[in-house]
């Protein structure tokens, strides 16, 4: 059954292998990450949890050395970072956790239109255990207002979730703001930092945080590990969602994958040490492709461009039709706007919330850019972008009735 | 380290084989297979060919694969979710399951489910008749495991699942000690819901899978981007996949080298322990071929498992998960062991790497131990 | 997605995009499709005096199934009666070019394109000789 799959690479223009742009969707694993990784699923193969012998301590060991470099690079202590499968789960752990655990506080959830389906659906399904929730929309450039987050809050709000840094837009929220309310309405805040790790200083020994998830493959780790931190002073608690052998202090069960925490560990260290440099030069990266996609006609920058990550350039273009600007960027490995489901296009909920057009949303590229792009990269993308944009307009009768000075927004379509 | 490794069923080296396939992997760029273009396809590709490979091992379609990150969560996810989605009554599990079935199921009382261990006898089978006696409370789901971590005990689950069915239960089985050690054959289990986990075949921690029912209607552990038919969200540990695909491949194409290799060794280390003062469990049972499981009275399994230990043999005192804790095994104690003894239990399981050289030199060293401590524990008292 | 082939090629390498001159009493114009359902498309066909369509030129919003379709038909066009042009189903259009299911909708597109061609061409050619 055994069959080898060729995998594509990372930079190259000329023989049909897209140039991947997509480093919020995952990451590559850095060659350092790998080579630290390696020896843990070869030689020192073992259960962290057998106490018994050797094999198990050589893992543990491991284990607790990657769980320091966590900590390190978000300013907490080890013993507040719990091992988990991913973000994914971090934020179901987080937010069922407290929910659950707090509940006699009160049965009010407060989150955010633009947080990402693990938080959205954690909190959804709370809601068919007879919770509420607000979700509270954004404003146009994806932020927050402190104002209206105060007024959602009730007496019996229990938990608020608010992401560090938007996947799809890039923005920052203000997590010092937000969770100084939190505090003072004594509200349990739970920060999605699936993005921000390495890409914005993170300190929880200042920030007003309880719980904050955090995964390895959006910053040069392995896929399938993530951690979660859980505050100790003021000592917050969770209930387990997956019970067993009682590892992680009772939090999550289930045998740890040491090669995949030590994975996490390394990439958090050459993050903690590199993110100063490496933001300085990706932000040239993006700017350089930023003014160079801005000499198109009608391109849209969605969300704020100051308080956003620089690694992230989200970028609509009018009248032309989403599914065939996918089609037309295969050049380049970005992601678009619209989900597409097997039956049609859905325009990305994100840019909804920020009261994008349909049209505007599903037209709409997201550039990520990572500690692999060259400035070559950003070149070429900007070439291809203007002539395949320049194309499709060519194609399109919108674009030829805008040019004509026809007002779209008046036009009577026939019904279809 | 030169140890020589007598704990297979708590985790198993990865065969260079299954490293082959994942190292790609782990070192080039793979993208999310979520995304559309072709970094996300390739890893996409790759999940549904590994996905072919651990529905061939386990005798079940493709599409029954759901996967997921270990194999408590697996279980985690088949109790709490097959339960969630049915009316609260009775969750039924063997008193020898691993905490990972039996504690999501206690925790399911909280939403008003009752739990309820279900007995076994001696040798550490199923006790039927309480089994039956316990289906006559309405009971939404039954969970035995296939085969024991500690005893290696085989259950004639085909027989338990029909009898759980008659009185309108759905069935788990947790089958992560039985793969790559039995056939399997998830249709002929007669199970809506089986779990199986990579790690223990010589593949990668961070992957397991459920192998359900497409008919079961399951609540969702994890919450999110819908992967895995949205009944497992977060993006999908492609590596780790990858390897769990090719380990289960291996381990199928191997099952009967495997049963027949270590039986031998079993059957040579457990004649060698007849001639020492030793208490054998479930031999009389139908036992996974790998697994001996004994105690020796009067030493604690821990300070013997120590002992070994320092002498070159990793070696086991009960499941790896409660190592901490120096509770006797719960799987003896549902068997009706006396606290004392069960707390001299030793576990030793055989790998396909072993060989009678390593068993000979063991008993030898085992001897001697138990010879040593007995004479530190006569003089101490 | 998977395209077809045949799609790809028209996607690729669109046949007669442009528009001819919508004033011209030879030329019809059918514009079908909406920007909120994600196609917009504009057939236009010149027709000479036997009837016979002359050119045919489009400009299509939309997927690359769409734009397919529409670059399809306008080779089709050519050298037909606008009777012969009306008479075209989406059904052969979606089979020429392996159309999924889920894509059909576009061929359908199309067709509604070639009749609001042919009724403005109708139109013009009725208003003409009512004058």
């Amino acid at each position: 059954m055994s069959a080898s799959i060729e995998m594509p690479v990372l930079n190259n223009h000329d023989d049909g292998h897209p140039i991947y742009l997509d480093y919020s969707a995952t990451t590559p694993v850095d060659p350092r990450v790998a080579e630290k990784m390696i020896p843990y699923i070869t030689e020192h193969f073992g259960n962290p949890a057998s106490r018994s012998h050797p094999y198990g301590w050589t893992a543990e060991k491991a284990v607790e050395n990657a769980r320091e470099e966590v900590a390190k690079l978000v300013g907490a202590d080890p013993r507040e970072i719990v091992w988990t499968s991913g973000a994914t789960e971090s934020n179901n752990l987080a937010i069922k956790g407290a929910a659950n655990f707090y509940s006699a506080k009160g049965k009010h959830i407060i989150t955010v239109q633009t947080e990402h389906k693990a938080v959205i659906d954690a909190v959804r399904e709370l809601e068919r255990q007879g919770y509420e929730a607000t979700y509270l929309q954004p404003e146009p450039n994806g932020l927050i207002d402190l104002e209206k987050f105060k007024a959602a809050i009730r007496p019996d709000t229990v938990l608020a979730s608010v992401m560090f840094v938007n996947n799809e837009i890039g923005v920052i929220q203000d997590i010092t703001a937000i969770g100084n309310i939190c505090r003072a309405n004594n509200v349990i805040f739970h920060v999605d930092a699936a993005q921000a790790t390495g890409k914005v200083k993170i300190d929880l020994e200042t920030l007003p945080v309880d719980l904050m998830s955090f995964c390895a493959h959006k910053t040069y780790g392995p896929k399938g590990i993530g951690a979660l931190y859980v505050r100790r002073k003021p000592r917050i608690r969770i209930e387990a969602q997956m019970h067993g052998g009682g590892h992680e202090r009772g939090m999550r069960s289930g045998t740890l994958a040491t090669h995949q925490i030590v994975g996490m560990g390394e990439a958090f260290r050459i993050a903690r040490e590199e993110m100063d440099t490496e933001n300085e030069r990706i932000r040239f990266l993006r700017d350089k492709l930023l003014h160079g996609l801005q000499e198109i006609e009608e391109v849209y920058v969605n969300g704020d461009l100051e308080h956003r990550v620089p690694h992230n350039l989200n970028i609509s273009f009018n009248y032309v039709e989403g599914e065939s600007l996918i089609m037309a960027v295969k050049g380049i490995a970005v992601s678009s706007g619209s989900a597409c489901t097997s039956a049609s296009l859905e325009p990305s909920y994100v840019l909804r919330a920020l009261g994008r057009s349909d049209e505007l949303a599903h037209s709409s590229i997201r550039f990520s850019i990572g500690r692999f792009t060259t400035e070559e990269d950003i070149d070429y993308t900007i070439k291809l972008m203007k002539s395949k944009i320049g194309k499709l307009r060519e194609l399109s009768p919108l674009w030829e009735m805008f040019q004509d000075g026809v007002d779209i927004s008046k036009v009577e379509w026939a019904a279809h | 380290m030169s140890s020589v490794y007598f704990d297979h069923n708590a985790t198993t080296a990865l065969d260079s084989r299954v490293l082959d396939v994942m190292l790609p992997w782990l070192k080039n760029q793979s993208g999310n297979p979520t995304s559309r273009h072709v970094f996300g396809r390739t890893a996409r590709t790759a999940i549904e060919h590994a996905r072919a490979q651990v529905a061939e091992a386990c005798g079940a379609y493709p599409s029954q694969v759901v996967f997921t990150s270990c194999g408590t969560e697996a279980n985690n996810f088949a109790v709490k979710g097959i339960a969630a989605n049915l009316a609260p009554s009775q969750i039924l599990y063997s008193a020898i399951e691993h905490p990972c079935v039996s504690r999501p199921a206690i925790a399911m009382q909280y939403q008003a489910y009752r739990s309820k261990a279900i007995a076994v006898n001696q040798q550490g089978q199923l006790d039927i008749a309480h089994f039956e006696t316990l289906l006559t409370t309405p009971t939404c789901l039954a969970s035995v495991m296939l085969a024991n971590n500690e005893s290696g005990v085989i259950q004639d689950m085909a027989n338990i699942a029909e009898i759980a069915k008659r009185a309108g239960s759905f069935v788990h089985t947790d089958a992560v000690q039985a793969l790559g050690k039995l056939t399997l054959s998830f249709n002929d289990l007669n199970v809506n819901a089986m779990t199986v986990s990579s790690h223990k075949i010589h593949g990668p921690q961070g992957a397991a899978a459920l192998i359900l029912d497409k008919r079961l209607d399951v609540q969702p552990l994890l919450h999110g981007g819908g992967q895995e038919r949205a009944l497992r969200s977060g993006t999908e540990n492609v590596a780790a996949i990858i390897g769990f695909g090719m380990a289960c491949e291996l381990a199928a194409a191997n099952v009967k080298n495997f049963a027949a290799h270590t039986n031998a060794l079993r059957e040579q280390f457990e004649q060698g322990l007849q001639s020492l003062d030793v208490t054998l469990f479930s031999d009389k049972a139908a036992r996974i071929p790998n697994t001996s499981f004994f105690a020796v009275a009067g030493i604690e399994g821990e300070t013997l498992v120590m002992a070994l230990d320092r002498k070159g043999f990793a070696v086991a005192s009960g499941s790896a998960c409660s190592s901490d804790s120096t509770e006797p095994s719960h799987v003896l104690m549902a068997m009706g062991v006396h606290a004392d003894l069960a707390r001299g239990a030793v576990r030793v399981s055989f790998g396909m790497q072993n060989t009678t050289r390593q068993v000979a030199n063991f008993l030898n060293t085992l001897k001697n131990e138990i010879l040593r401590l007995k004479q530190l524990t006569s003089i101490a008292a | 997605m998977a395209y077809s082939d045949k799609v790809l090629d028209h996607y690729e390498n669109p046949r007669n995009v442009g528009s001819l001159d919508k004033n011209d009493p030879q030329v019809g114009t059918g514009m079908v499709g909406a920007p909120a359902c994600g196609d917009v498309m504009k057939l236009m066909i010149k027709v000479n005096d036997d009837g016979i369509i002359e050119d045919a030129k489009f400009k299509t919003y939309g997927c690359g199934s769409a734009i397919a379709s529409s670059s399809l038909v306008t080779e089709w066009l050519k050298g037909r009666t606008i009777d012969e042009a009306y008479a075209i189903k989406n059904s052969e259009i979606a089979e020429e070019l392996a159309l999924p299911p889920v894509k059909i909708h576009c061929s359908v597109l199309a067709e509604d394109a070639i009749k609001a061609a042919v009724a403005d061409i109708k139109a013009k050619q009725a208003a003409k000789e009512s004058a």
